[in-house]
């Protein structure tokens, strides 16, 4: 099964809808809640970031009998360290990204924790590929 | 303990969902910041926050929180009142800071995450 979604940068009521999606195809499939929790908090973050940092974005989210994999594409500023956009409480985010309880620097760390495989490929400028896999 | 005596001791009005909802609170987090609530591992707590926008319920909604307290009489928005009921989640505003909120709740007996 593919979902696709887009994702504008700066709109944060809308920010959510592809992850909440997400969520309720796979409590269709019986998949268990803390495994469906894991997915959807990385979605949800990896969301976030392009609402936060990009201009606007594509989510793809393919779903076999045992994985899903989810690709965010997003034209924007682009990541220059990836490997410290990684560390806990690295963050670029603007005043109006941590008034919405974003902009700590724990989106990406939380990413990693919860995905099974994470690739992150970022290109100064044009924009960035999250993609991460999770197996159940 | 029960949203209804959640409700009844931090003087809640309740905005959204159902204060009979057969829910056995035991724990809380107290945070303005959802990149918090994210990392955590345990569902069904209660979330007290002054954070009032539509990222609230969707945080809660991705991180299996079902009962969420707004301090400080903050409102709730209507986009933020559908959202709640959507994903079965009782949103409550209490008057009580957070520190009060949680200080109450705590010496009856409701315990912290960390
Ligand atoms: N899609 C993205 N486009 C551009 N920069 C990004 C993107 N995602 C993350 N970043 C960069 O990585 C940093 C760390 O991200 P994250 O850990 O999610 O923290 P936060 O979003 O709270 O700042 C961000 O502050 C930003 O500089
Ligand atoms: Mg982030």
């Amino acid at each position: 099964m593919e979902l696709v979604f887009e994702i504008e940068g700066g709109d944060f009521t809308s920010a959510g809808n592809a992850s909440s999606k997400i969520k309720k195809v796979l409590k269709q499939l019986n998949i268990d809640s803390k495994t469906i929790k894991r997915i959807v908090i990385a979605v949800y973050e990896a969301e976030v970031n392009i609402v936060a940092h990009a201009k606007k974005g594509i989510l793809k989210a393919s779903i076999g009998s045992h994985f899903i994999e989810v690709k965010l594409t997003d034209k924007g500023p682009g990541i220059e360290d990836v490997e410290k956009a990684m560390e806990a409480g690295f963050s670029t985010a603007s005043k109006q990204v941590r008034e919405m309880g974003f902009g700590a620097g724990m989106g990406l760390p939380n990413i990693k924790k919860n995905v099974d495989e994470l690739d992150i490929i970022s290109e100064m400028g044009k924009g960035t590929l999250v993609k991460f896999k999770n197996y159940f | 303990m029960k949203i209804s005596d959640i409700q009844k001791l931090t003087e809640a009005r309740i905005i959204a969902g159902d204060l009979l909802t057969e829910k056995n609170i035991k724990k809380a987090f107290s945070s303005d910041l959802m990149s918090d609530v994210l990392t955590l591992d345990e569902e069904d707590i209660l979330l007290i926050t002054g954070l009032a926008n539509v990222q609230l319920l969707r945080t809660a909604e991705m991180a299996d929180i079902h009962v969420v307290l707004l301090a400080r009489n903050k409102k709730a928005s209507p986009e933020m009142i559908q959202l709640a009921k959507e994903n079965k989640i009782v949103l409550l505003e209490t008057p009580f800071s957070i520190f009060r909120a949680s200080g109450v709740l705590f010496s009856n007996g409701i315990k912290p995450v960390y």
